[in-house]
């Protein structure tokens, strides 16, 4: 009873803050000098139609590469804490039905085409690599539920990882010498507005962060669908 | 009424989903609805975060249509809100499989997933 009524306090307190913080705050009349900066100077600087992208890409850039490297680390850890001894012929197979499989195998490909579209575009529509790469990893929640059987090699997965990791830093690197710094897009020629290749190394860089994303998604599934199945 | 616009109800509402996670997380005694109530107040933070970026009457920061290359300054809104919760969305997958995989450890070493069984951190 006394812990509920603490709890109830402790909320209708947060709520309280919360009314003042609501009724105090006035939308935004403009941009403030930031997002200002980012709107007019960022389109010939960067050349990217989505400004978001732009943000995310090149000017915070180094944020991106932190972010990668958090979704590596998740999938490092998983992957360490469910290290499973590779015998997996007590698992026994699921029987998948054939409309599912039928229906996968159309799809599949379809499914992987609009991720790797959302992440080519990621700088004319509102996608990008983290978008592309989720749709990437869906389609591999639907390869596991439809072939239970088939092991999918994890070494594939590390490697596309590890090469799209590896040339994400190199292009950042290259930034250093050919243009202004660290993950400068300008290393490419910027290219005419609004076309596909266009923002100079814009849709390269996330397109490698789309399949490292994707990868590691993906092997987050894998550990996990594994630990599944040896526990039954 | 300026409560009744778009920016204000999405602030109500992350302020609302906020207090129901901190709700489920203080109250629940289950290690899987913990962790839901962590992930609802994330989305609470998202929904909050971008809708202070919003701006009346703007669209989204892309250049193309109707946002022309001249005044875009003048039409889009705020793009570093977006691109904030755009990173927050990704450690937020991240945290809630760590999460998980914590709950599901912990479920096999005592095969049990109330929080009272667990007394080794408490004094």
């Amino acid at each position: 009873m006394i812990r509920n009524s603490i709890l109830l306090l402790i909320i209708a307190g947060l709520a309280f803050i919360f009314y003042h913080e609501l009724s105090a705050y006035h939308g935004n009349d403009g941009l403030n000098e930031t997002a200002n900066y980012y709107a007019t100077k960022g389109l010939s600087e960067v050349g990217a139609a989505n400004l978001v992208t732009s943000v995310v890409v090149t000017y915070r850039g180094l944020d991106t590469l932190g972010e990668v490297t958090i979704l590596f680390l998740t999938a490092a850890i998983l992957a360490l804490m469910f290290k499973t001894s590779h015998s997996q012929k007590e698992t026994q197979k699921r029987i998948t039905s054939e409309l599912l499989i039928t229906a996968s195998n159309v799809l599949l490909p379809v499914i992987f085409l609009v991720g790797i579209y959302i992440f080519i575009n990621g700088h004319l529509t509102p996608g990008g690599g983290f978008q592309g790469g989720a749709v990437l990893a869906s389609a591999m929640v639907l390869m596991l539920l439809s072939i239970s059987g088939r092991k999918i090699k994890h070494a594939v997965l590390d490697f596309i990882e590890a090469i799209s990791g590896i040339a994400f830093v190199l292009l950042g690197i290259l930034g250093i010498f050919l243009a202004g710094g660290f993950l400068d897009n300008s290393i490419f020629s910027l290219g005419t507005f609004g076309e596909l290749f266009s923002a100079g190394a814009i849709p390269v860089i996330y397109s490698f962060i789309g399949l490292k994303v994707g990868a590691e998604l993906s092997n987050i599934i894998l550990v996990l669908n594994q630990t599944q199945n040896v526990e039954k | 009424m300026k409560y009744f616009s778009v920016e204000y109800i999405s602030i109500f509402a992350g302020f609302i989903l906020l207090l129901i996670g901190l709700w489920g997380i203080i109250s629940q005694k289950n290690i899987l609805k913990i962790i839901i109530s962590f992930s609802i107040i994330d989305t609470s933070i998202h929904l909050i975060l971008v809708s202070v970026g919003y701006i009346k009457n703007r669209t989204a920061p892309i250049i193309d249509g109707p946002v022309t290359r001249a005044d875009a300054a003048q039409q889009v809104t705020d793009p570093v809100p977006q691109a904030l919760v755009l990173t927050a969305i990704v450690i937020g997958v991240g945290i809630t499989a760590l999460m998980l995989s914590y709950a599901l450890k912990l479920y096999e070493k005592n095969k049990s997933l109330e929080i009272d069984k667990y007394k080794s951190l408490k004094w």
